[in-house]
């Protein structure tokens, strides 16, 4: 098995969730699973994410439905949070001159 | 240090269940969670309180020492050397300082507790959080500042992360609020799991005057009406030196120039600068000598 994935079986019992839950949120391509002879793994890397869906279901109760929802918004809020830096860096070109305008 | 009223952070009575108790930290947390607000920092305080009083609420043994002691928090080792309280020494592994003076702190900050919930139940781990700490390790962000001349040359600086130095290689052309990735040096991981990253905000600040917007910069240069009118040379600063500029004759207030390539670093793509761009502000003459106003007025009748 290669360094960077862990088994969904031993992911279950480290994080004491269902192995049906992961199973749903692979079905509902919220999670990507990897297989290797008939063993489901899961990357490292998309750990982070899973923790994530794992602590909105079990700490929040909140369902599968809820979850998809609450993925694709906070998508849009990750993107609209980058708009707003951006934005931000923007109006400093012209916040000093609005100052001096004033005068 | 303030008592805490963790009855009115969750808004229940005093006398509700534990499944009330429950139902109102749920409906608390869907609203302030850390995961459904990310990096609003104002949440992730509130979220902590809410945290905090249910990991005092939810726990009989805990609620009773609160109930009993709450207000007299002071009296409360005497309640604990009487009872089952463990009093392990809370060790705070979130808060970060280099040598910078830059500020570390965890992502989550779930087990920030509040002096007085430290006071009274010493540093018993929190129960909610065993699910995050299995596998891998937690991630931890920190904020670090740099101002626009930093920003504009790839160097190396060292942070102190949780007792260790870790050296880190900020590439040129770095925008204000840009995050980025230390694959690795987050809290270790357990149970053979990889450890967490560590996530760097770049706040940059700007003591120059050049007005920096993506890779190209904006500034003002100050001529005289005599080179406005007349042409001429002026030196102006970029980031990379000073560049000897023409002006032309007749040139107007306000006029804009492009200096191409003088602008700030391409971020990743080495050699490559966005432009500057030069606003001439003509400055009008004051305090004439007699001669001058004449010489103007003279001036003045040549154009009717």
């Amino acid at each position: 098995m290669p360094e960077h994935l862990i088994s969904t079986d031993d992911f279950c019992s480290h994080y004491k969730v269902e192995y049906s839950f992961i199973n749903s949120l692979q079905q509902h391509g919220l999670i990507e699973i990897t297989s290797i002879d008939q063993h489901s793994f899961i990357d490292h890397d998309h750990l982070k994410n899973i923790e994530k869906l794992v602590r909105l279901h079990y700490d929040l109760d909140i369902n599968l439905e809820g979850i998809e929802a609450i993925t694709y918004l906070l998508n849009r809020v990750k993107n609209m949070q980058a708009e707003i830096i951006a934005l931000k860096n923007r109006l400093r070109l012209y916040e000093d001159k609005q100052v001096s305008d004033t005068f | 240090m303030e008592y805490v009223d963790y009855y009115k952070v969750l808004g229940v009575d005093k006398n509700v269940s534990a499944s009330d108790i429950k139902n109102a930290y749920r409906k608390l947390a869907r609203k302030h969670h850390p995961d459904l607000n990310p990096n609003d920092k104002e949440a992730n305080k509130k979220f902590q309180q809410i945290n905090e009083a249910n990991e005092v609420l939810s726990d009989p043994e805990k609620r009773k020492k609160y109930d009993q002691y709450g207000k007299d928090w002071k009296h409360a080792e005497e309640f604990a050397r009487r009872g089952s309280f463990g009093e392990r020494q809370r060790q705070s592994q979130r808060q970060y300082s280099n040598q910078g003076g830059q500020t570390f702190s965890g992502g989550f900050g779930e087990d920030d507790f509040s002096d007085f919930f430290a006071s009274m139940f010493g540093g018993q781990e929190s129960r909610g959080r065993s699910r995050q700490t299995k596998f891998r390790g937690q991630d931890y962000n920190a904020e670090l500042k740099l101002d626009l001349i930093d920003a504009y040359k790839t160097h190396q600086q060292t942070i102190t992360v949780n007792g260790k130095n870790v050296r880190i290689t900020i590439p040129a052309g770095i925008e204000n609020g840009q995050q980025i990735r230390l694959k690795g040096y987050g809290a270790p991981g357990v149970n053979g799991g990889p450890n967490g990253d560590l996530y760097i905000t770049f706040s940059i600040t700007n003591n120059t005057n050049f007005k920096r917007m993506g890779n190209d910069l904006y500034t003002t240069v100050e001529i005289d009406l005599y080179t406005a009118v007349l042409g001429g040379e002026v030196t102006v600063d970029t980031l990379s030196g000073k560049v000897k500029l023409k002006v032309k004759p007749e040139t107007q207030n306000e006029t804009k120039i492009r200096l191409k390539g003088k602008g700030f670093p391409v971020y990743k793509k080495e050699g490559e600068f966005g432009d500057m761009f030069i606003t001439f502000s003509v400055k009008i003459p004051t305090n004439l000598t007699e001669k001058q106003k004449e010489l103007f007025k003279e001036l003045a009748k040549t154009t009717s």
